[in-house]
């Protein structure tokens, strides 16, 4: 039928076009129609050929529109992008009707049938999910087991640390200096102190009973910390001419990179002891970050290794003719522009490690995706693992989509070629 | 009349091919040399060797009374006060063209940041680009950017200043605004070693001139009379082919 008529043209572009986008409506329409009020606007048609209607509609009306430079600024870019060819046509018609026909159920799942009133699984209801079991364990997911009278303790600590952050963007850049070397060196420390007690009068919470989201913050934010400046030495030392610190950091970085996190996990928290002397005790929490820590910290040192490759060796020579020694040199002109440009790589480290934190549950410590699996085998819970882990996914994506943010903008920032 | 740089007998090998071969050399304070000749003749080698970044392996290279050798400490001693200038300028592109030059006296001299950027300011006032301080390398053209390698070597107030190739990545337009800087420090009175293929350049401000073929110093003699009445057939044909 096609070929009988003339072929879409600039000519024809005021008739071709309106019946074009005529039939593209209608196809969109029929599956709409059936997607959310479950209606067959074309039933009366034999089976078939109803099924595959809104395809054949939409592909007689993408052909209609596909006009060549039609002058018109809309047409050229929608044909330009995802109606250049029949193929194209096709597969974003096909993509349309898939995200069409999966808009209403998931609007089911997640809100219309949903349950959301109630504190036993009873209350669910409806055919959705049921939220009741996100909000009554709520305070577990984001504290684990620690002691519900001492909460306050982590709320001040996290609300201490975002104090200060906030508060540094509007400081002047001397005072940020000493906010960040707070942040650093006395923070960490002073926040454990506050959250572990067991002096100024705090009562002492065992790490054991720490978990939820408060812990993945805890474990990320101190591996973070510490596997950055290790990482960077690494990569240093595996550049070094002197034969001993560079076999040795390659040594390091091979040992670690080569060995699957859950089994560092497993050894630090249940071989390590052994290996020690009776009567010393290392408290497990530390074992774990100091394994996580030195896990990343390899992965770090390559991706830092590969931005001091990238260097222009001019670089080097040009502070080593200013007078400049190695770390002078390193910490000065080289460092400052190697790490600039792997900040997409670092930032897919941290993100990494971020999302590894739920693997600590081999060695019993249960942050918020263990929590979560902890609650799902409660007895009077059983069957809420899908609303447990979209919830989970849901935090761990903002998190790690808040990273990527900053990771962004602080590469634009720090960005110099204009 | 005492010298500033002494090298004596200097060998030295990349693996086993031979760059340099029995240098002797001499410069006194004050003195401008321009080195030319054949590429891969040893001239770039020759002076990185003075600020050791190459190392010779045979031979002494003695710069203001210091001996160059394995220990550290002299090396960063004597580089401070021996200034290069690239042929790829080799400025820092995350720092602005103020801290380039500031950044080396602060850390290494450690001299207040403000005498620092006050001294920063004057040579670049003198290589004529103060009013582009705040700009970032990348954002100025090849001569602006090696008249501000020429400034942030000053700025460690150098009693030697070595030149690598200082023009030959420029475009031609500019590359009279980089020697019209190179001649004022000339005049101005630093001990200068240029390697440069600028013929007209090294007539107005060399008092020797060395050429160099595979690794050797072919010929050593006052300008006037290397140009006018060269003695080896090597150089007459090189300045046949470059002349």
């Amino acid at each position: 039928m096609m070929n009988l008529i003339a072929k879409p043209s600039k000519a024809n572009i005021k008739t071709y076009v309106p019946i074009g986008l005529f039939f593209v409506s209608l196809s969109f329409l029929d599956v709409f129609v059936n997607a959310f009020f479950n209606l067959n606007l074309m039933g009366f048609l034999p089976s078939k050929l109803n099924y595959f209607l809104p395809l054949i509609l939409g592909f007689i009306g993408f052909y209609l529109i596909r006009i060549e430079f039609s002058g018109v600024r809309f047409l050229d870019v929608l044909n330009k992008n995802i109606n250049s060819n029949n193929l194209n046509a096709i597969l974003t018609l096909f993509t349309i009707f898939i995200i069409i026909k999966s808009i209403p159920p998931m609007l089911d799942w997640f809100i219309l049938e949903a349950n959301f009133a109630g504190n036993s699984k009873d209350d669910c209801t409806g055919d959705g999910a049921c939220w009741v079991f996100i909000k009554v364990w709520f305070n577990r997911f984001m504290y684990g087991l620690y002691p519900d009278a001492e909460q306050w303790r982590i709320n001040t600590a996290f609300l201490i640390l975002f104090a200060i952050v906030g508060i540094s963007f509007f400081v002047s850049e001397k005072l940020k200096k000493y906010f960040i070397l707070f942040l650093v060196f006395v923070f960490p420390f002073l926040g454990i102190k506050l959250i572990s007690g067991g002096s100024f009068g705090l009562e002492y919470v065992e790490s054991a009973a720490w978990g939820g989201l408060s812990l993945t913050f805890i474990i990320s934010a101190f591996a973070i910390l510490f596997c950055f400046p290790i990482g960077v030495i690494l990569a240093l030392g595996r550049r070094s001419s002197l034969p001993a610190i560079k076999y040795i950091s390659i040594g390091f970085i091979e040992l670690w990179r080569g060995v699957p996190l859950i089994t560092v996990l497993f050894m630090s928290a249940v071989m390590f002891p052994m290996f020690l002397p009776d009567g010393t005790f290392i408290d497990k929490l530390i074992r774990v970050l100091i394994a996580i820590t030195l896990f990343e910290a390899a992965y770090m040192a390559e991706v830092v290794r590969g931005g001091l490759q990238a260097l222009p060796k001019g670089q080097y020579e040009a502070a080593k003719s200013l007078g400049m020694g190695y770390w002078r040199m390193n910490a000065l002109i080289i460092l400052p522009q190697a790490l600039k440009l792997v900040i997409p790589g670092i930032a897919n480290t941290l993100l990494a490690l971020v999302k590894d934190t739920p693997l600590i549950f081999v060695v019993g410590l249960m942050e918020l995706a263990g929590m979560i699996g902890l609650a799902k085998t409660n007895p009077k819970w059983l069957g809420m693992a899908m609303e447990g882990y979209v919830f989970a996914g849901l935090v761990f994506w903002v998190i790690c989509y808040a990273m990527s943010r900053y990771s962004q903008n602080l590469e634009k920032k720090l960005s110099t070629e204009r | 009349m005492s010298k500033i740089i002494e090298l004596k007998n200097v060998n030295k090998w990349f693996d086993k091919f031979q760059v340099l071969k029995d240098i002797d050399l001499d410069v006194a304070p004050q003195e401008k040399i321009v080195i030319c000749g054949p590429s891969g003749s040893g001239k770039s080698t020759l002076i990185r060797c003075i600020n050791r970044l190459e190392e010779h392996q045979e031979g002494n290279i003695i710069v203001d009374g210091t001996e160059l050798s394995e220990s550290t400490k002299n090396i960063e001693k004597i580089r401070a006060e021996v200034g290069m200038v690239f042929q790829q300028f080799n400025l820092f592109p995350h720092l602005s063209i103020l801290d380039n030059c500031s950044l080396a006296p602060i850390w290494v001299k450690k001299l207040p940041k403000k005498q620092a950027e006050e001294i920063a300011m004057n040579n670049l006032k003198r290589v004529q680009i103060d009013d582009q301080a705040l700009k970032f390398p990348g954002q100025l053209s090849g001569g602006q950017q090696q008249r501000a390698a020429i400034a942030r070597a000053l700025c460690m107030e150098p009693k030697i200043m070595l030149f690598d190739e200082p023009t030959s990545a420029l475009d031609p337009e500019m590359i009279k605004e980089v020697l019209d800087v190179m001649v004022d420090l000339a005049k101005g009175g630093m001990t200068m070693i240029v390697v440069t293929h600028e013929m007209g350049f090294a007539k107005e401000v060399a008092d020797y001139m060395i050429f160099m073929d595979e690794g050797k110093i072919v010929e050593r003699a006052k300008t006037k009379e290397f140009f006018e009445n060269p003695k080896s057939e090597r150089t007459k044909l090189f300045l046949s082919q470059i002349l």
